[in-house]
């Protein structure tokens, strides 16, 4: 715990400073009789989180907060495992959305966690997988009118726009 | 009584049958609308506008109110459900709504969710009949630095909502104002906090954005984790006798709930505001007056009802400015006033003497939408619970879908969906470490008015800050959110010099 | 036999979808073959979203499109998103956008986003919007000189209320500033409609609205326009004089007009004019356009090339003038 909530707080720290360097793009001083200026507002917040960082990893040195003097592991292997292959199951679904659209990735997103991570029998999880994007298509596109990406799929819909728009 | 005979007349036409199917077809896909995560009211209504022309303009208006109300519910069903607030609205609702749910007690939640609503959007209407035309004179003295006190007074009401490590609370709300910033500057015209030169940070991080991730994403890896797999998330049940046993303990909540209706009808009728800072501020108060505050976070109805309240109250509320002055308060009322430049009628002071039908019928059909809502969500409350019962490996991928496809569909923008993943992988490693997330979700709603009016007071100023309190309405206001600033600090060095003494 | 049966048909089938197509082509032009993305430069409830939806209603109303027309708000960067993204649209035949000023303004303020204007494909101007000088009746203001005058005194302390930064209310500040000698300050606010309210409640003393944002506190009797940016006296303001009646030659106009993304396909292209000629000569639109004193011609093709390279060198030197470029 201990190791993570300095690393943690080592990082937001750095984001905290790239924060601030990004702001001040802009003025970040007092404008005379305008007020302060555009990057002033981020600026200084990104400072006071910067104060944060600092202020809890001097605690986390002095072992003065209650993290900073747990045992407890971070991560365990079965968490980490687990946290690994959700995460990536995810980012690898939202890649696919760019290529083959929403209606292939998501099935095959639902499949795998169920089959894969749930244990489900093929035909519970062939259902929900097939019918999630079959509904969410009527729901977004036919009655709210919402188009979703589609990727290199996208002519196969033409015919079902031509039936139902 | 004049007025009266006038909303007597708008219910006659609210009940025609047509109108009445409108109403409850509506609110029926409001609801589910707005049970979507990243779906509100906005997008409801949005869809609705089009079909104006094709119904009678009374028949249309009537559905995108019950489509308002409707989806004002739904927000509640996710927020308790899934922990996901659907809306700005319904974040506070999140606070005790999702432990309840936790805790088995899911039905108990939405039903003091949907009662609360009810009974806020009930007061909301009689104010709105009663008092409409002073109201709109407060709404106008309104200006830019009446606003920053405002949002100041916000900020101070929830000062007590994060969790009891200072530092990792500040940081919550810095990063959350400092994201609230990345965009446009409306002041000076610049864009500011463009990472990487990425296009989509133009039009800088959405609320909902950092809520499904935060909620969405985050709060499902730590269920994944703490559940360890094949488990049910919530062990509820709902017979009819648990309901009439829920209903019989709201008297409980009931001064949280009026409370948040005022509060949130007031705070609704300010241009800018909003629902959003109407339901925190709610929340925040009924914690400060409740017998045990310790109690709010972790479970408690009161905590739900009050912000439901307020929320459905200050929805009738923002209907004040956009009728009488023009100005959106929300981008639901945003697209209303769309709307209503494809009737033909011109918002502003003179609509309540020029279309007095419109305006009543709005308000009575606002109302009957109300009543449907609370009757078909307290219907559909089983199938919620039957959901929610579903295996965890089931439940996650839908809502992990639900998040992106949810997350994607306001902005139709990928690059919002990555952030929502980012934020949720981000946050779920954060909240492990005990930071508190919800003020940073707060603070990026309320950061750009903040800021805003800030700026634009300072600038009517010539950058003097006597501007907030020296003007009649912002002075007090400010005073008494400095007041709610200091007390905590106050009594924490009160408490540490007796925690001194004792040892 | 089977496969034999196959190759058989295979050919008369192709010829026959060919042939099918093919007629389809010649009877009805170019049609959308998905929804259109109907792309807005600014955010919900301004003018410009406000004029998109009811021109999507309008085309759902009297059926002028086979596949509906669906609104997507791109307020980011002053419209920097929405020009972004219609660039990385180059070649797509189903987006369109509507647009404003800041369609000339956004790429001279940022040049970094790379985007040249004249490269989209004109498909109509709708109208042009037109700006009123507003003080609020209280005041006791009742023309120019009384505006002036007061204005002078009140040095920096005189507020002007306007949308964005750089946009067409400061340019607009900025000419009366330096036409009249004054040092208005000028103040922005988020929307048309917040402008107005800033002049009802008397937290600005002059706005430069548009007719459509004031019109409601303008009938109700609270502001009061005291001159109109336009050639001629509007009909709907026939009191406040025009600033060319005046002595200063000034014209302004808010193009509201539909662009494509470039290198949209010329049947598309004519597809959506046509679609647009339609809606303009509806009784919707130009009931609209009336109501709200709006003005100008359907324009397209070359014209509008035309008019937009005017409206760019006018714009170029009017940022120019206020430093911002």
């Amino acid at each position: 715990m201990r190791k993570a909530e300095l690393v943690m707080a080592v990082v937001m720290g750095l984001f905290s400073a790239y924060l601030m360097w990004k702001s001040a793009e802009l003025p970040i001083g007092w404008i005379p009789e305008e007020g302060p200026g555009g990057g002033a507002f981020p600026f200084w917040l990104a400072a006071g989180m910067l104060v944060c960082c600092i202020w809890i990893i001097v605690r986390c040195l002095r072992r003065t907060s209650t993290v900073a003097v747990s045992t407890d592991q971070y991560m365990d292997a079965a968490t980490l495992r687990m946290f690994l292959l959700v995460a990536g199951s995810l980012t690898v679904m939202i890649g696919l959305i760019h290529i083959v659209g929403v209606y292939v990735s998501t099935p095959l997103f639902m499949l795998f966690y169920m089959r894969y991570m749930g244990g489900h029998h093929w035909l519970p999880t062939g259902v929900i997988a097939v019918g999630t994007p079959v509904v969410a298509f009527f729901f977004f596109e036919i009655s709210l009118k919402i188009t979703l990406p589609k990727g290199f799929t996208e002519p196969l819909f033409y015919p079902l726009y031509d039936i139902f728009l | 009584m004049e007025i009266l005979d006038h909303l007597i007349q708008g219910f006659a036409i609210a009940f025609q049958p047509l109108n009445l199917g409108l109403v409850i077809f509506g609110c029926a896909l409001g609801l589910f609308i707005g049970a979507m995560p990243g779906l509100g009211s906005v997008n409801g209504v949005a869809i609705l506008l089009p079909m104006t022309f094709l119904v009678p303009p009374t028949g249309a208006i009537i559905f995108l109110a019950a489509i308002y109300y409707g989806a004002m519910y739904g927000g509640a069903i996710s927020s308790i459900m899934l922990g996901i607030p659907g809306a700005s609205t319904a974040v506070a609702t999140t606070f005790d709504g999702r432990p309840m749910a936790m805790q088995g007690l899911a039905d108990k939640a939405l039903i003091t969710a949907a009662t609360a609503s009810f009974i806020g959007g009930t007061i909301s209407v009689i104010l709105f009949t009663l008092f409409a035309p002073p109201l709109a004179a407060v709404a106008l003295a309104f200006g830019a630095a009446e606003e920053f006190a405002l949002m100041m007074l916000a900020f101070a009401t929830f000062i007590g909502l994060g969790g009891d490590d200072i530092p990792k609370t500040l940081f919550s709300i810095f990063i959350g104002l400092v994201f609230s910033a990345v965009g446009l500057d409306i002041i000076s015209g610049q864009p500011r906090l463009i990472f990487g030169d990425i296009s989509g940070f133009l039009h800088g991080i959405n609320f909902l954005v950092l809520a499904i991730g935060i909620y969405g994403i985050g709060e499902m890896l730590w269920t994944i984790e703490s559940s360890k797999g094949d488990v049910q998330i919530s062990q509820a049940t709902v017979t009819v006798r648990r309901i009439i046993n829920d209903l019989r303990t709201l008297k409980d909540t009931f001064k949280s709930i009026v409370m948040g209706s005022f509060l949130g009808y007031f705070v609704g009728i300010l241009p800018a505001a909003g629902a959003t800072p109407g339901s925190l501020m709610a929340y925040g108060v009924a914690k400060t007056i409740s017998k045990n505050p310790e109690s709010f976070g972790k479970g408690n109805p009161e905590g739900v009802a009050a912000p439901e309240s307020a929320n459905n109250a200050a929805s009738t509320g923002s209907m004040l400015p956009m009728l009488t002055l023009g100005i959106p308060g929300s981008p639901t009322t945003a697209i209303l006033l769309g709307g209503m430049v494809i009737w033909g009628l011109e918002p502003g002071p003179m609509l309540f003497i020029e279309h007095q039908e419109f305006v009543w019928g709005l308000i009575a059909s606002l109302y009957a939408a109300n009543l449907f809502s609370l009757l078909i969500n307290v219907a559909f409350i089983p199938a919620f619970i039957w959901v929610l019962r579903l295996p965890f490996t089931v439940l996650a991928p839908i809502i992990f879908v639900l998040c992106i496809v949810g997350g994607y569909a306001p902005t139709q923008d990928m690059h919002d969906v990555w952030l929502i993943l980012i934020f949720g992988v981000v946050g779920y490693l954060m909240r492990k470490l005990e930071y508190p997330l919800a003020p940073a979700v707060l603070a990026i709603v309320l950061g750009p008015l903040a800021e805003t009016s800030m700026r634009q007071a300072l600038l009517i100023s010539n950058g003097s800050f006597m501007i907030f309190f020296e003007r009649p309405i912002s002075g007090p206001i400010m005073a008494a959110a400095m007041v709610l600033f200091l007390l905590p600090i106050f009594k924490l060095v009160k408490d540490k010099f007796r925690s001194r003494e004792a040892t | 036999m089977k496969t034999l049966c196959k190759t058989a048909v295979m050919p008369v089938v192709v010829a026959a979808m060919a042939a099918f197509a093919f007629s389809g082509v010649a009877l009805a032009g170019w049609e959308p073959k998905k929804p259109v993305d109907f792309v807005i430069m600014a955010g919900k409830g301004g003018g410009a979203d406000k004029m998109a939806r009811l021109m999507q209603s309008v085309i759902e109303k009297h059926k002028l499109a086979s596949k509906p027309f669906i609104p997507i708000n791109k307020p980011g960067g002053s419209g920097a998103e929405a020009l972004v993204h219609l660039k990385q649209k180059a070649g797509d035949d189903h987006t369109i956008m509507v647009t404003l000023n800041s369609f000339y303004t956004t790429p001279m303020r940022q040049p970094g986003l790379g985007v040249d204007v004249m490269t989209f494909t004109p498909i109509g101007r709708m109208a042009e919007d037109t700006f009123l000088l507003w003080v609020h009746k209280d005041s006791g203001i009742k023309n120019v000189q009384d505006f002036v005058k007061a204005a002078k005194s009140a040095g920096n302390k005189w507020i002007m209320a306007g949308t964005g930064k750089g946009q067409e209310d400061q340019l607009l500040t900025n000419f009366l500033n330096k036409a009249y000698g004054l040092d208005m300050k000028y103040v922005p606010f988020k929307g048309g409609g917040r402008v107005a309210k800033e002049l009802a409640g008397k937290h600005a003393n002059s706005t430069v609205n548009n007719p459509s944002e004031q019109l409601g506190f303008y009938e109700a009797g609270n502001t009061v326009p005291l001159a109109a940016f336009t050639p001629d006296r509007l009909p709907l303001f026939k009191d406040a004089p025009t600033f060319r009646e005046l002595g200063k030659d000034f014209v302004y106009f808010m193009q509201r007009s539909v662009v494509g993304a470039p290198g949209m396909s010329k049947e598309a292209e004519d597809y959506y004019r046509d679609v647009f000629k339609k809606v303009f000569q509806t009784e919707e639109w130009q009931g609209y356009m009336k109501k709200k004193s709006l003005q100008g011609e359907f324009l397209t093709g070359g014209d509008l090339k035309a008019y937009w390279q005017r409206e760019k060198d006018i714009h170029q030197k009017m940022l120019k003038d206020i430093g911002e470029i």
